[in-house]
């Protein structure tokens, strides 16, 4: 009964999203105050509904109901009870349920924190929100329903992908959904702002918690994504310049110049057309990720359900969305009114043309992805040539841009609004830059002289670190610290957390030790300053796999140092083989072991790295999501409440 | 007039795209399929320098010894190379499948470093830095993998990395039945 409840859920949530897609649209053009009052309640329906439906499909999975065909195609009962949960969303079907889940739940946080927004523009987004709800319920329920049962039941389900047995992918897809979907919000405040033909001060107000919360969101979700690939692909890397991680670098770098130039439009009520378009393509990017994941019109590294059937209904759903948002934008954006002309009367020098550097910047790192990304399908249907893009392409594109970004970030927020002088700034970071060239020198000389270009980047995070701090500092000498907004501190965290990002991939990527080596049982080769050692390598019996595990003894100066224990799991239900790195991380520092395949000689091949820095990417990630959290719970946004007829354009600092 | 169609632009420029994606699904193009020009003829011609230092160079007679070889081509730049490295790997450890490696469009050293950093899998290897061979082969990127019988036929052309799946499915069963 419960698979049928879900069901019933979820075409009762596919009615109410109708509604909710229609009627506060119709009141919104006429005035109806109770059409428009339709919205927030039909909001919060359509999100209980759908959360009903998803804890029924939960359900299921936890109790292995082998009568549901989702379940029987991607659950075991021997699966560890987690696993069993967050199969739920390891599979397509369940995964545009968790999409759709999180979609909803986003338009009902508009209906309960939109209580500020006035009644047109609040109908009006959760309206959008809600047709973007009506595509994907449709989508499920016409050609994904996971609650088809099975009779008869077998007895046993098919398991699930040995490599989404994992903590890190578990909750890898929710956070980037909330990052995908997060986005769908900004997107329905830019179309509600072009249906009004108004974007002012207000509205970049109202949109911002929005676009930081899926920023935020998407930027753990990038993270640990990157980290699950750094230990389960057992490479050393973390990042391969894949479509697939491709796909969520776009969204997160049009989101991120979004972020910015909001910050124009709310202090200097400018660059509102700009900006309108960032928040429909931010939304549209992570569209066209999840199309390019799904449809298989790419090949990519990582194992993923590919189907070109599902991948036509994304494209017309892509076309629909991103088509109707930019059709809509061409037709009404022309018209905004804006105070200093459509592109604003900017200094060059000034906080608003360093923020508009900073956009420049970060959309051509995007487009720099996305034609790296898409350029071998296009020249695969033109020519019928085949070429695989991969790192080489990027680092000598990418890398490149990031400099000047990298460069300008730390001036950036020294630089007053509407007019400033670049040489008081620059006097001010000069400190900041020795202490930078110091470090460069310093990587250079003291450990690798032939990588110059990574001694160069390594100056430039320090150079990140450095400067975020010292403009912090700055403020609150001048006794500004107790008044700061949380949004300073929230940009100084993120800016700050940025150059430890960077530290910590230059550091792994160019100074990591590494050696791979046919070892046979007690054998000992020499690992950098290390001795490893193969002690044993044991069989073990898992819940649902086997496994060899090898324990492998470092030692240094001849004492032992750490015991790293990499195994390789075979899943016995699927004959698959899966590759379990041991990592001991000191913080500065990964040991990094997997374990091969074994030879016909008694031979086992052993790869160990020892990886500079390494961790610092991923918490550098996560303190930059942090900054972006503080900068959330500014009292401004929280409770700002900004009225519409009295606002003028904030006082520029 | 002018702005209006900056205004329009980013309308046509997803026009674009969405028609090569469309386009894309709708030719039942396989990213991944595997090509049937080569198959069922004579193995091409293979001439190609060492890669390894003071080994002989690689000649046809090597895919004529009366049993079944694997023809791999790869590259230090090619993640999906480093993907399917692995099984590669196994196919000479555990199966002690014959494999010709050929470099390409990878400078000597490269290649050399890569293979030394993750472990050799080839019997005999080869480099195709300007890309000359590749044409005889038919080669349209990296990696492509051939399977030859021990008659010299071409029974298999991967255009993608081999999986595990091709390797239990398809390559082993030939290269067990070509015993």
């Amino acid at each position: 009964m419960i698979p049928e409840l879900g069901h019933f859920a979820l075409i009762l949530a596919f009615a109410v999203a109708i509604v909710q897609g229609t009627l506060p649209l119709i009141g919104a053009s006429r005035g109806d105050a109770r059409l428009m009052a339709l919205g927030r309640t039909a909001a919060l329906t359509q999100a209980f509904l759908i959360l009903l439906s998803f804890g029924a499909l939960v359900q299921c999975y936890v109790v292995s109901d082998f009568s549901v065909a989702n379940v029987v195609a991607n659950s075991h009962s021997a699966k560890p009870l987690l696993y069993k949960i967050t199969g739920t969303w390891g599979n397509h079907e369940g995964s545009m349920m968790l999409w759709t889940l999180i979609l909803a739940l986003f338009g009902a946080s508009v209906a309960i924190f939109g209580a500020n927004l006035p009644d047109t523009l609040r109908s009006r987004v959760l309206s959008v929100q809600a047709l973007i709800g009506v595509g994907f319920l449709a989508f499920i329920l016409f050609t994904s329903n996971p609650f088809l049962r099975l009779s008869p039941a077998p007895l046993d389900g098919n398991g699930l992908n040995p490599v989404l047995q994992d903590p890190g992918l578990a909750f890898h897809p929710p956070m980037l959904y909330l990052g995908y979907v997060g986005f769908s919000v900004t997107y329905s405040f830019a179309i509600a702002a072009l249906l009004e033909g108004r974007v002012d001060v207000a509205w970049a107000r109202w949109v911002r918690p929005w676009t930081l919360a899926a920023w935020c969101f998407l930027t753990l979700g990038i993270a640990l994504g990157s980290w699950w690939s750094y230990y389960i692909l057992g490479w050393g890397g973390f990042w391969f310049w894949d479509p697939v991680e491709n796909a969520s670098l776009m969204p997160w770098l049009a989101g991120t110049a979004l972020l910015h130039s909001a910050v124009v439009v709310e202090k200097r009520d400018a660059l509102k057309s700009w900006t309108v378009l960032l928040a429909i393509l931010a939304f549209s990017l992570s569209l066209l990720g999840t199309f390019l994941v799904r449809s298989g019109v790419l090949t990519s590294v990582h194992a993923f359900a590919q189907d070109p059937a599902r991948g036509m209904f994304i494209l017309a759903f892509l076309i629909v969305v991103t088509g109707g948002g930019l059709a809509l934008y061409a037709w009404r954006a022309p018209k905004l009114q804006h105070a200093h002309g459509p592109w604003g009367l900017f200094q060059p020098v000034s906080r608003e043309g360093a923020l508009i550097l900073n956009n420049l910047l970060l959309c051509t790192l995007a487009v720099t992805v996305l034609l790296g990304t898409l350029y071998p399908l296009f020249l695969d249907l033109v020519s019928g040539a085949k070429v695989s893009v991969g790192p080489p392409f990027f680092n000598a594109t990418f890398v490149p841009i990031c400099a000047p970004l990298f460069a300008a970030l730390c001036v950036g927020p020294f630089l007053s609004w509407k007019r400033a002088e670049l040489g008081p700034a620059l006097a001010r970071l000069r400190a900041v830059f020795f202490a930078a060239v110091m470090a460069a020198v310093v990587a250079a000389v003291a450990i690798d002289g032939r990588a110059t270009l990574a001694a160069v980047a390594f100056g430039f995070g320090v150079w990140l670190i450095l400067g975020s701090a010292t403009e912090f500092v700055g403020r609150a000498r001048r006794g500004r610290l107790r008044t700061m907004p949380r949004s300073t501190i929230g940009m100084t965290i993120s800016h700050a957390a940025l150059g430890v990002v960077v530290l910590g991939s230059v550091a792994t990527a160019a100074w990591n030790t590494e050696l791979i080596h046919t070892m046979k049982l007690g054998e000992s080769a020499p690992f950098g300053d290390y001795t490893a050692t193969l002690v044993k390598v044991e069989p073990l019996q898992g819940p649902n796999y086997t496994a060899e595990r090898a324990t492998i003894v470092l030692s240094l100066d001849g004492k032992p140092y750490t015991t790293l224990t990499p195994e390789r799991r075979l899943f016995t239900v699927q004959r698959r083989q899966v590759s379990e790195t041991s990592i001991q991380t000191n913080l500065l520092r990964d040991l990094y072991a997997t374990l091969g395949e074994g030879d016909l000689q008694g031979g086992w091949v052993v790869r160990l790295y020892n990886n500079p820095l390494a961790p610092w990417i991923w918490l550098g990630a996560a303190l930059c999501a942090l900054g972006g959290f503080v900068s959330l719970s500014d009292r401004r946004l929280r409770i700002g409440a900004p009225k519409r007829s009295r606002v003028a354009a904030q006082p520029a600092e | 007039m002018n702005n209006r169609v900056l205004y329009l632009l980013p309308l046509l420029t997803l026009a674009v795209m969405a028609g090569f994606f469309g386009w894309s699904l709708l030719s039942g193009r396989d990213p991944a399929s595997i090509g049937s020009v080569m198959v069922n003829r004579q193995a091409p011609r293979l001439a190609a320098p060492a890669l390894r230092e003071g080994e002989p160079a690689l000649t046809s007679d090597l895919l004529k010894t009366g049993k079944p070889v694997l023809v791999n081509f790869f590259a230090s730049w090619c993640t999906p190379c480093l993907a399917e490295h692995p099984l590669m790997m196994r196919l000479r450890q555990r199966e002690g499948v014959t494999i010709v490696g050929i470099a390409w469009k990878n400078k000597p050293e490269e290649a050399r470093a890569w293979l030394k950093k993750l472990g050799d899998p080839f019997t005999y290897a080869g480099t195709d830095y300007d890309g000359m061979l590749s044409l005889d082969w038919g080669l349209s990127g990296v990696p492509e993998t051939y399977l030859i019988d021990a008659a010299g036929i071409v029974r298999l052309h991967y255009h993608a990395p081999i999986t595990e799946k091709d390797l239990n499915d398809t390559i082993l069963p030939l290269l067990r039945a070509g015993k």
